[in-house]
């Protein structure tokens, strides 16, 4: 089911143009296939980023790992930080809202991002229910744990869906085991697409639409873009998740809170393009020492409640 | 059988092989699709299809790479390509960040025009609109997604389509070029017209 409330209709001379349609949101997602998106916090990250040939940026009053450290509430960034990534680089420029709050989505989407991030890695602002995405021009990327939670939030209007992983911990782990629950959920409804009893009984486990979970299942993979993300903080972090069957990847972190950022950020794009050939990947891994890469975290140190993964997740 | 090659360094090549696999059933030409990230891959195929994506990417992964050259000696000996957004700006001679700013060379830059990245603007600019072909005779939905404008063409280039006054799909003898994405139009009119160019 698609719901185009966000459609904006114009005209120039004697064309007519459409704005903001599902095409041109789950379109825009998949331009930056095959690609790597990094989080910035100013404009000389976004140069960085820009420069090593990231597809583009994530603008964050503070890193994930940071934003762990700090505690408190975590909100949308400053809109006057936002605007100068906006007019420093070229390459799109993507930022993030708290789940639920609409308001700060409307806010952005005024700003003129190119791409909203409803993300956990900020505090949650409504428990009850994530942004209705569909009445938006601008599109939408969502995290995920699980196959059913993704097409949940394609439900909402969701062009995207990223694995939600364990961000700011630098460990690759809980991105791994999101993309196998996809992966897993993925197999489960494709053995069953010839048998709606069983595809019925799947969509309400996984509590979406039969429609969505038959398209699913049709199509062998989820119907929008899915990158990785969450603890990527090195090229063979970034080639074991495209291995795994991602689009791309989300790098937070990994990147500036290491000590060789810039090449650090060009050793990843060049391993995410290059993901499937052994060579090219280690000249990639080759480029960066471990002794500089962020320290990280051990999921299993940290009690469930310091988690973000869970946030919105029962929704 | 041709070999038909999609420059596979990002972007969405997925799309263009689904569109490229339709276009020659319905063409009845055998085909085989290339994702292209070698060098050493450009001299063993017959045509190539620069995808959208983000150009600065592109470029920044063919440089390291080193595909850019091969490839552009190859397209000067008459090789059919088809660049598409991203595609076309890596094609064009001259391109601008902004309307007002300076223009640098073009990666490969054998389309002698000029272009504005995002010439549009950014992501809520990006816009669909009816386009009509005459020299394919048919009528496409065009899909523009953070689109480059093309500014200037030189006189010997044919304008297949134009919205308002921009030529969006060109043609200069062996590279036909859209600002838009064909791959995502649901029509495969356009990938059939550069399969029969082989």
């Amino acid at each position: 089911m698609l719901f185009e409330d966000g459609i904006i209709e114009r005209m120039w001379g004697s064309s007519r143009i459409v704005h903001g349609t599902n095409r041109l949101k789950r379109g825009f997602a998949k331009m930056v296939k095959h690609g790597a998106i990094f989080d910035v916090t100013n404009p000389e990250q976004a140069a960085i980023a820009e420069d090593a040939g990231a597809v583009a940026v994530m603008v964050l009053d503070k890193l994930p790992a940071d934003i762990r450290a700090a505690g408190g509430v975590a909100r949308m960034a400053s809109v006057e930080a936002i605007e100068a990534v906006m007019d420093h680089i070229s390459i799109p420029v993507m930022a993030k809202c708290r789940i639920g709050h609409t308001q700060e989505a409307i806010l952005l989407q005024e700003i003129g991002i190119d791409m909203i991030d409803e993300s956990e890695v900020l505090t949650p602002a409504n428990e009850a229910a994530h942004v209705w995405k569909w009445d938006f021009t601008v599109p939408f990327v969502n995290g995920c744990r699980d196959l059913g939670e993704a097409l949940r939030r394609i439900e909402e209007g969701a062009a995207m869906i990223r694995t939600k992983g364990e961000a700011g911990t630098g460990n690759v782990a809980e991105a791994i085991r999101h993309m196998r629950m996809v992966n897993l959920g993925i197999r489960q409804l494709v053995s069953n697409k010839d048998d709606p009893q069983e595809l019925m009984r799947l969509s309400r486990e996984m509590r979406v639409s039969y429609e969505l979970a038959l398209e699913t299942a049709q199509l062998g993979r989820l119907p929008v873009v899915n990158f990785a993300a969450g603890g990527i903080a090195t090229p063979a972090d970034a080639a074991m998740m495209m291995r795994m069957g991602v689009d791309g990847v989300f790098v937070g972190s990994g990147i500036y809170k290491s000590q060789d950022p810039e090449v650090r950020a060009e050793a990843i794009v060049y391993a995410v393009a290059n993901w499937d050939d052994p060579e090219k990947v280690l000249e990639a891994q080759a480029m960066i020492s471990e002794k500089k890469s962020m320290t990280g975290i051990d999921i299993n140190a940290l009690t469930e409640e310091q988690k973000i993964q869970y946030r919105g997740a029962q929704l | 059988m041709v070999k038909v090659g999609i420059l596979a360094l990002q972007g969405a090549l997925e799309e263009h092989e689904n569109a490229l696999k339709k276009a020659a059933e319905k063409i009845n030409k055998e085909i085989e699709i290339v994702f292209v990230k070698r060098k050493e891959q450009i001299e063993n195929i017959d045509a190539i299809v620069l995808p959208g994506g983000e150009s600065t990417s592109m470029r920044s992964i063919g440089r390291k790479l080193g595909i850019f050259d091969p490839l552009k000696e190859k397209i000067k000996s008459g090789m059919p390509v088809l660049g598409t957004c991203a595609g076309t700006i890596l094609l064009s001679s001259k391109v601008k960040r902004k309307k007002e700013g300076p223009a640098t060379d073009g990666v490969i830059g054998l389309l002698k025009a000029t272009v504005i990245r995002n010439g549009y603007g950014r992501q809520k600019e990006s816009f669909e609109t009816d386009l009509k072909i005459n020299k394919l005779n048919v009528n496409i939905k065009g899909v523009f997604i953070r689109a480059p404008i093309i500014e200037k063409i030189e006189d010997d280039i044919e304008i297949l389509a134009k919205v308002d006054n921009d030529p969006v799909l060109v043609e200069q003898r062996n590279i036909l070029a859209a600002t838009f994405h064909p791959e995502l139009s649901g029509s495969t009119a356009i990938h059939e017209y550069f399969l029969n160019k082989i």
